[in-house]
């Protein structure tokens, strides 16, 4: 601007102002540059991750001689190959369906403990105690799992399916003591620090006005916190709980290590073994010699990643819509 | 002691409101049943931790103790065979973590930087979301994909710098969230005053907002490089196990300690399985080491909560 008027005294000062706005401009244009880029980058990982998935799936699934989708066959060493999902998506369905049934539960008690019960100087100990179960890597769990659990785990397996065996699902047909149910205990055990976390975030933000208006109309503790905690906290608990899901459809190592192969009859059975998406896909890492038979896992690979992202994306749903509500 | 105190104080306007005895007696059964249920809760995933922590030590210590742990290598032991130590395993999961580290911090700093400072709109909630669809993403994924592009693209081999590019993978939303968290807490007066004194906006993130968070975000780094140490299904998918040192991620297999206890695993030998519960036990105080870190540093938080 001063340029413009041109005046002569002061000509020093101006230039010098010129050189200064121009390596800010320079600055404020490659911050902003490097940090839209990362931003493009994030965004372009996840389509490349899709696109890569599904253009070296689709000459394995051309190939493939059965119906992936319906097929329960997994052969991919056969001449015209051979692989279908169904089986392996029950498993992790089942294997991760079963862990939040066993988790949620625990893991609302905890996070209500956290915020409502524990005497308030122990509060964040505590919270710390239980976000260390987080820190322990998959594997140890799964180690955990396959030495010491197992043992446990055989005789309530057996006393299950002996009182209930009725239902398909806990039937005693083809039951192994490395089941899908081993397998689902562990995890929800990994699972149970994600799921209390959020959820106590979500108590701990309850209005005190809330609770202090159910406890003034004489209700106790626990009926303050079902009228008061609870309804507030609901759609946070439900978006914890798909996190905690999509966490547990793609667990890979712990299970891989729990849960084993079964042959013989098909069972609908909890209590038999089986192989998950990823655990198929570890298990086999070293078959991955042609691009035929790598695309298969691949295939395999797609529909997990379909399958979470599927999940992921309705728990940010749910938490948007929230944040929409209170803001 | 404080929960019976607690559910006194609570019950006791229902005594003095007089309602049918009955229904009192319930609600007030209620209230303890439910009490009762919490601190078992809270019991119930403690058990685990303690349980777990208990099994490594008891049975992998006595390895870490030996001198031999630490600096030598698998090289000619079989599984049946006692002696060796983790050296190779541990210098492979430092390397590539390192690596991780070094790709996914600015990466991630500078995404979080556009969400917190630059972003708006329809780009910014897109990269917001994409960044919570790469925290669901499953490890085995990021790993078929780095297979999809690195080996069968690409036409490379199955390396140490493949696993850091699927741990980045892994690594870069938990240190983009934590990032930005930090970058939010960060009091929008201090940007206003640095403005004011004619500060480019730039110079204003580069010099004020980040030294402000800065503990804050390493932290975040800290806690989500322990996290993607641990990560085995990169390791078995991308980097065949090796009992030998090897220093060059580009080049020849490079052992790991999560492929150490994985391939421990199948022998049904005591040598072996001794192996497995140290390197686990390695493993894990390496972890809780980068935690424990982590946290001694927030400590140090300019902003907080």
């Amino acid at each position: 601007m001063t340029t413009i008027t041109g005046r002569s005294g002061m000509d020093a000062e101006p230039s010098g102002d010129l050189a200064a706005s121009a390596s800010t401009r320079a600055g404020d244009r490659t911050f902003l540059g490097l940090s839209f880029g990362s931003g493009i980058v994030v965004v372009g990982l996840i389509a490349a991750i899709a696109v890569f998935l599904i253009a070296q799936a689709i000459p394995a699934l051309r190939a493939n001689s059965a119906n992936f989708l319906t097929d329960r066959v997994w052969n991919v060493d056969a001449s015209p190959i051979q692989f279908g999902i169904p089986d392996l998506l029950w498993v992790t369905v089942a294997s991760s369906v079963v862990a939040m049934v066993l988790s949620v539960p625990v893991a609302l008690g905890v996070a209500l403990f956290i915020t409502q019960y524990a005497p308030r100087s122990l509060a964040r100990p505590f919270a710390s105690i239980v976000d260390l179960l987080a820190a322990v890597p998959s594997i140890v769990y799964g180690l955990w799992g396959a030495y010491i659990v197992l043992q446990y785990l055989s005789s309530i397996q057996n006393g299950i399916s002996k009182v209930l065996g009725w239902i398909p699902i806990f039937s005693t047909k083809n039951i192994i003591p490395a089941s899908i149910f081993a397998g689902s205990v562990v995890l929800s055990i990994m699972i149970l620090p994600i799921v209390a976390a959020i959820s106590r975030e979500v108590f701990e933000q309850t209005p005190t006005a809330h609770k202090e208006a159910a406890l003034a109309l004489g209700a106790t503790k626990w009926e303050m916190i079902r009228t008061a905690v609870l309804p507030f906290g609901r759609p946070g608990v439900i978006s914890a709980t798909m996190l905690g899901l999509g966490r547990a459809l793609g667990e890979t190592i712990a299970v891989l290590l729990i849960i084993n192969e079964v042959r013989g009859e098909w069972s609908w059975s909890i209590f038999t073994g089986g192989n998950t998406i990823a655990a198929r896909i570890a298990r086999d890492a070293g078959e991955f010699n042609s691009p035929q038979k790598t695309g298969a896992y691949i295939a395999a690979g797609l529909v997990l990643f379909i399958l979470t992202f599927a999940v992921n994306a309705a728990a940010r749903v749910v938490i948007e819509r929230r944040k929409a509500f209170t803001e | 002691m404080s929960t019976i105190a607690s559910t006194d104080s609570s019950s006791r306007p229902l005594s003095r409101g007089g309602g049918p005895q009955g229904l009192a007696t319930r609600r007030v059964l209620t209230n303890q049943i439910v009490t009762v249920l919490v601190w078992l809760a809270f019991l119930i995933a403690v058990i685990p931790l303690a349980w777990i922590l208990w099994t490594v030590l008891s049975k992998g210590l006595h390895l870490l103790l030996s001198v031999d742990w630490w600096t030598k290598s698998q090289a000619g032991i079989t599984p049946r065979k006692e002696g060796g130590g983790a050296y190779h395993a541990i210098v492979g999961t430092l390397l590539m973590s390192f690596v991780t580290l070094i790709i996914s911090t600015p990466l991630a700093v500078f995404t979080a930087i556009y969400l917190v400072e630059y972003g708006r709109g329809r780009f910014a909630r897109l990269v917001s979301f994409m960044v919570d669809i790469l925290t669901g993403v499953p490890s085995i994924v990021a790993a078929l994909f780095l297979y999809a592009v690195w080996i069968t693209t690409l036409g490379q081999e199955r390396e140490g710098f493949s696993v850091s590019l699927a741990l980045v993978l892994l690594m870069l939303p938990v240190v983009v969230r934590s990032t930005e968290e930090m970058l939010k807490l960060v009091p929008n007066e201090l940007r206003e005053a640095s403005y004011a004194l004619g500060v480019p906006k730039w110079k204003t993130i580069a010099r004020i907002v980040l030294p402000t968070a800065a503990s804050g975000i390493i932290t975040g780094i800290l806690l989500g490089l322990a996290r993607v140490m641990g990560e085995t299904a990169p390791l078995i998918i991308l980097a065949p196990y090796t009992t030998f040192i090897n220093f060059n991620l580009f080049s020849g297999p490079m052992a790991a300690l999560p492929t150490m206890i994985y391939t421990n695993f199948g022998n049904d030998v005591e040598p072996a399985i001794e192996r497995m519960w140290a390197s686990a036990l390695t493993l894990i105080l390496i972890v809780l080491l980068l935690n424990l870190a982590g946290r001694f540093v927030a400590r140090f938080s300019a902003v907080s909560r």
